[in-house]
């Protein structure tokens, strides 16, 4: 089968080498029934190596979730065979569930039902906080 | 309606404008003895305190409001395991403002998302506590006429400090602002505080463990007790408690025109011999307190002035 050419569908360009399959997982693309294609470590003239994800179907995506996770994605929305609009993300002000508040004296920790909600404070560093106690997001979920 | 969770929620104006309603209901008490009649303040303290919670209550007993609420979590529903979102979703039918204690840091601001009537955070673990900063301004206010070029020495527990903390935000604001932090290695301000208020606005700073070191340059002295319930650890609390012990002997070098500020209750980090020293004023701050605090929720319920 020839992955290259969409009709109808998302390619999501520019993923930081290696994001691919957190970005899979984390946007449920695992449960579509549509065709998806991941492409890893494909030659990119700007970022050396970068990964893909072709997706054969207009759907929903989480726009700030994708910022979150990798803010250099372009989203290219195909439809008759061409890009009709071509999105570059970029950090979102605020993330909900995506992260957990690690902080054990955080009220989040003990109310279980409040959303996890972090704030950007520091675009360069890409620093987020937890809005209700202030500690940093955990690192180990940003690249 | 708003709320204060953060002294950060508050403009210079609008501390200004609370300073001065609060100097005013210095000068004239029995103008503002009626001005919260029939409206009800619920005081929710899930930690126990003291002066936080008898001076709320007395702020709006001398508005003329009511009281209701509890001061313990043993003796609220908490106890029963009910949330905080419930609690203060129900006690906002009661009442018309709500001052809450946590453990839970950002516990006030879940319930300023819940309520109904404006929500005042009286302390949230080792987060926030504004209205003490409130206090720590007013005191700094009458004791020096501005809040420009100070140098303020930050003296004890600064890491679970969070009178400290509030207070080097609402100080960064100022001309001239110095910080002074004196701690142990164990006890310094979170780095979070420093890179983004201290560094970021570009305000001189100094890290020391030496208090006399740092007392001659000092304008203020704000010194804070090592809280027991802040560590995990007793031993490392047992090792830390006596780090600073302000005495008669140590004020030797410092400024005559000194403030000494202490957000109370002190164990022993203050000798009781610097009561008398005329640069004492922990005691009158205790007491702005309550006036900042009777300022602040007359601005809340936006009663009549």
């Amino acid at each position: 089968m020839i992955i290259g050419q969409i009709k109808d569908g998302i390619v999501l360009d520019h993923i930081t080498a290696g994001n691919s399959i957190r970005i899979y997982d984390i946007l449920g693309l695992g449960d579509l029934d549509c065709t998806v294609a991941m492409i890893k470590n494909a030659d990119s003239a700007k970022m050396g190596r970068k990964d893909i994800i072709k997706i054969f179907r207009v759907i929903d995506i989480d726009f700030a979730v994708l910022g979150y996770i990798d803010p250099g994605v372009t989203v290219n929305i195909i439809q008759d065979g061409k890009i009709v609009k071509r999105e570059k993300l970029t950090l979102p002000e605020r993330v909900t569930n995506i992260i957990r508040c690690k902080n054990p004296r955080c009220i989040s920790s003990t109310e279980q039902e409040l959303p996890q909600v972090f704030r950007l404070v520091d675009p360069e560093k890409k620093l987020y906080r937890c809005i209700y106690c202030d500690s940093d997001a955990p690192k180990d979920l940003r690249k | 309606m708003r709320n204060l969770i953060n002294i950060m929620d508050l403009t210079p104006i609008e501390i200004e404008e609370l300073i001065y309603i609060a100097l005013d209901i210095i000068a004239n008490p029995k103008k503002y003895a009626h001005v919260c009649d029939g409206k009800k303040l619920a005081t929710l303290f899930f930690e126990p305190s003291t002066r936080t919670r008898l001076s709320f209550e007395a702020a709006m007993y001398e508005l003329g409001g009511q009281v209701l609420g509890f001061s313990e979590a043993a003796s609220s529903s908490a106890a029963k395991g009910e949330s905080v979102s419930d609690t203060v979703r129900v006690v906002s039918y009661y009442a018309d403002i709500i001052a809450m204690r946590h453990p839970k840091e950002g516990a006030p601001l879940v319930a300023s998302m819940k309520a109904d009537v404006p929500v005042i955070n009286a302390g949230d673990g080792g987060h926030n506590h504004p209205t003490q900063t409130l206090a720590d301004l007013l005191t700094i206010y009458r004791e020096k006429g501005s809040f420009e070029n100070l140098t303020i020495g930050l003296c004890g527990d600064l890491q679970f400090g969070r009178t400290v903390h509030s207070l080097i935000a609402a100080m960064s604001r100022y001309h001239g602002t110095k910080f002074i932090m004196i701690s142990p290695e164990e006890l310094k301000v979170p780095r979070y505080i420093i890179s983004d208020i201290v560094e970021k606005k570009g305000i001189p700073y100094e890290e020391t463990t030496s208090l006399e070191g740092a007392m001659p340059k000092l304008d203020v002295l704000y010194m804070t007790r090592v809280q027991r319930e802040r560590f995990f650890n007793e031993a490392d609390y047992m090792r830390l408690k006596d780090s600073y012990i302000l005495t008669p002997d140590k004020l030797k070098t410092a400024k005559t025109s000194l403030s000494i500020l202490h957000p109370l209750p002190r164990v022993n980090e203050i000798a009781v011999a610097v009561d008398d020293d005329p640069r004492a004023c922990y005691f009158e701050q205790a007491r702005n307190g309550k006036y900042m605090r009777m300022a602040l929720i007359t601005k809340l319920l936006e009663v009549a002035l």
